[in-house]
């Protein structure tokens, strides 16, 4: 443990971890309520990165629709909550179980395309219920259902923010542990093996489809919880929760911190959202009236990751040894 | 009876645009094995860039036939920049690259053309209707979608089967490797392949602007639905987008049209005229999926 901290990778990591542990404390000392907003949409978001990982980055399986299961989970809060069901006790169970049917459902039928279809059909199936949640007129449609956050009575009080960021952040932590235990299991090898070399895998007996297919279920069911959350967080569920460009940035977060590492969503999530909140006064400071285009600037910044960076954030600490 | 037949146009119209964004499409997936995201782009810029020369030249025509070598000039100016470097990669990295032109694209127009969207208005010698049955109007600027549209099919059914370059470029669809040691000059191949699509993209966004609206993100949803059309076609097939592109645009336009009243019978009516978009473009979902599942590599897609 101690020896884990004299890496760079290790104290960066600690470091992270603390600063977002104490996070409410940090900004009620210093009054910056907006700031806890968006750690909180960056420990959701990094639950989300986390579980994609899983799936594309120990398992290789470029999947374009995990936002998804934003949406699924979201909705499902949203839509209980409409109906009078306030209870957590009932609401979050009811979302994980719906995202981890729907993900048993998609992965059976995608896992057996491979490569630029497997990106195409999980894209199509995310697009199906993206037209399907605007098609909900009962539930707003395209604009969106307002909710209100879920009950815990006598457990915890989700209106406060504090309260609701620290119980986000206790579930990141137990995300990021269950993650390092798949990675590391004998299960998580196999995907992994898989990953480098399918048919080898195939060849030495272990039936790869139902490894993936339990992998891609586990993934969206942690994506489900995501989409829960992100729900509360705003208080508010749409189908813009689960547009593909949504796919498209957890694909962007993982891939920027670094695929296949424990840590790599967490690191390319606090990129992401600090780039998005950094670049546009950055650019302002270089030329009034630029940083209204800042992704004019992460748009090529991007273009060179993809070409360029393809080890991420989690590369630049050092070489990892495992 | 007539309004079927409108609808069934409107459909053939709706496709052939499609068409003509997946010929592009797929043409550069099927030799460059390159997924192209930002392909949505170019159809944007091409709207956008013929509203500009309209604008410039007062003439649609002359607006519209001048911003095509503008948007081949564009096209081949991404590919000698980016898309070039993306050709050896793995899938991942080509979705990542093309995701960041995207955003630049995007933002690249609200940056020269502000944020409000704008409006191409139908030149004046088609804007009317003509009889194609008797009795039966039709907006004349639709039909001449039509004509283009076939027009450019039939071009290109000719380019890939009749012509040398067409040769070349089934020859790349099936081994890219082996023209290459042939003493095909890939290189050039690959920028004409890439311009030429973005050409049709563009053709494809600027004949769209007077019927919908120039706007930033106006390509976004139109490319997946176009990659769901080479899906279904099988990558690298253009016999194959044609027939799919015609498919989804019955189904989209016609579901549209009639689903309303079909639902009407057990739901509201408010409810069934939000519903009815929704369930055409699921529709097209769950086509694409029942093709995949039963034929992996889509309907004329080579068999791996």
């Amino acid at each position: 443990m101690m020896a884990a901290l004299r890496t760079p990778r290790g104290l960066a990591t600690a470091l992270i971890l603390l600063v977002l542990a104490i996070l409410p404390l940090l900004t009620q000392a210093f009054d910056q309520r907006y700031l806890l907003s968006i750690g909180t949409r960056i420990v959701i978001w990094s639950i989300a990165a986390v579980s994609l990982n899983m799936i594309l980055g120990y398992g290789g399986l470029v999947s374009f629709g995990h936002a998804v299961f934003f949406g699924i989970g979201g909705y499902a809060v949203g839509i209980l909550s409409a109906h009078g069901v306030s209870s957590g006790w009932i609401q979050w169970p009811v979302a994980l179980l719906a995202a981890t049917a729907w993900a048993i459902l998609i992965g059976a039928l995608s896992l057996r395309t491979r490569g630029l279809y497997f990106i195409m059909i999980t894209l199509a199936f995310a697009q199906l219920v993206y037209y399907v949640g605007g098609g909900l007129e009962a539930y707003g449609g395209d604009d969106g259902l307002n909710i209100s956050r879920s009950r815990f009575p006598g457990v915890i009080d989700l209106r406060d923010k504090a309260n609701f960021y620290w119980l986000c952040f206790a579930l990141l932590c137990a995300t990021l542990w269950f993650c390092s235990r798949y990675a590391n299991s004998r299960f998580g090898l196999v995907i992994r093996g898989a990953k480098s070399n399918e048919l080898r895998m195939t060849a030495l007996g272990f039936p790869v489809f139902r490894y993936r297919l339990a992998a891609f279920t586990i993934s969206g069911a942690f994506g489900g919880l995501a989409g829960i959350l992100l729900a509360n967080e705003g208080a508010y569920v749409s189908p813009a929760m689960m547009s593909w460009m949504k796919s498209g940035d957890l694909i962007v977060i993982v891939v920027l911190g670094g695929m296949g590492t424990l840590f790599g969503p967490l690191y390319g999530t606090i990129a992401f959202f600090v780039l998005e909140e950094a670049l546009p006064p950055l650019l302002n400071l270089a030329h009034k009236g630029w940083g209204e285009y800042w992704m004019i600037v992460f748009g090529p910044l991007l273009v060179l990751i993809a070409l360029y960076a393809r080890g991420g954030i989690d590369s630049l600490l050092g070489r990892r040894h495992e | 009876m007539e309004y079927l037949l409108l609808q069934m146009l409107n459909g053939v119209q709706l496709g052939l645009l499609m068409f003509l964004l997946a010929a592009g499409l797929t043409l550069t997936l099927g030799i460059m094995d390159l997924v192209n995201l930002a392909h949505g782009s170019l159809y944007m810029m091409g709207a956008y860039i013929a509203w500009t020369l309209i604008g410039v030249t007062d003439s649609f025509v002359l607006g519209a036939l001048l911003a095509l070598p503008a948007t081949f000039l564009l096209g081949v100016a991404v590919e000698a920049v980016v898309i070039r470097r993306l050709y050896a990669r793995d899938h991942l990295t080509q979705v990542l690259a093309t995701f960041g032109l995207i955003l630049f694209f995007n933002e690249l127009v609200r940056a020269v053309w502000g944020p409000a969207g704008k409006s191409i208005a139908v030149p004046g010698f088609l804007n009317r209707t003509i009889e194609i049955l008797p009795g039966v109007p039709y907006p004349a600027y639709r039909f001449a979608i039509i004509i283009v549209g076939a027009g450019v099919a039939i071009l290109l059914a000719w380019l890939v089967a009749r012509t040398r370059l067409g040769m070349v470029i089934r020859a790349g669809a099936s081994n890219r490797r082996m023209i290459g040691a042939l003493g095909v000059n890939i290189e050039l191949l690959f920028s004409l392949v890439f311009g030429l699509g973005a050409v049709f993209a563009g053709l494809a966004g600027l004949m769209a602007a007077p019927i919908a609206s120039v706007r930033i993100g106006m390509g976004d949803d139109i490319l997946i639905l176009a990659l769901v059309i080479i899906v279904i076609g099988g990558i690298g097939s253009i016999k194959g987008a044609f027939i799919a592109a015609m498919v989804v645009g019955q189904i989209d336009i016609v579901g549209r049209a009639f689903l309303p009243d079909l639902l009407k019978t057990f739901m509201s009516s408010s409810a069934a005229s939000s519903a009815a978009p929704a369930i055409s473009q699921v529709l097209v979902y769950v086509l694409m999926a029942a093709v995949l599942v039963w034929r992996p590599t889509g309907l004329f897609g080579q068999r791996t």
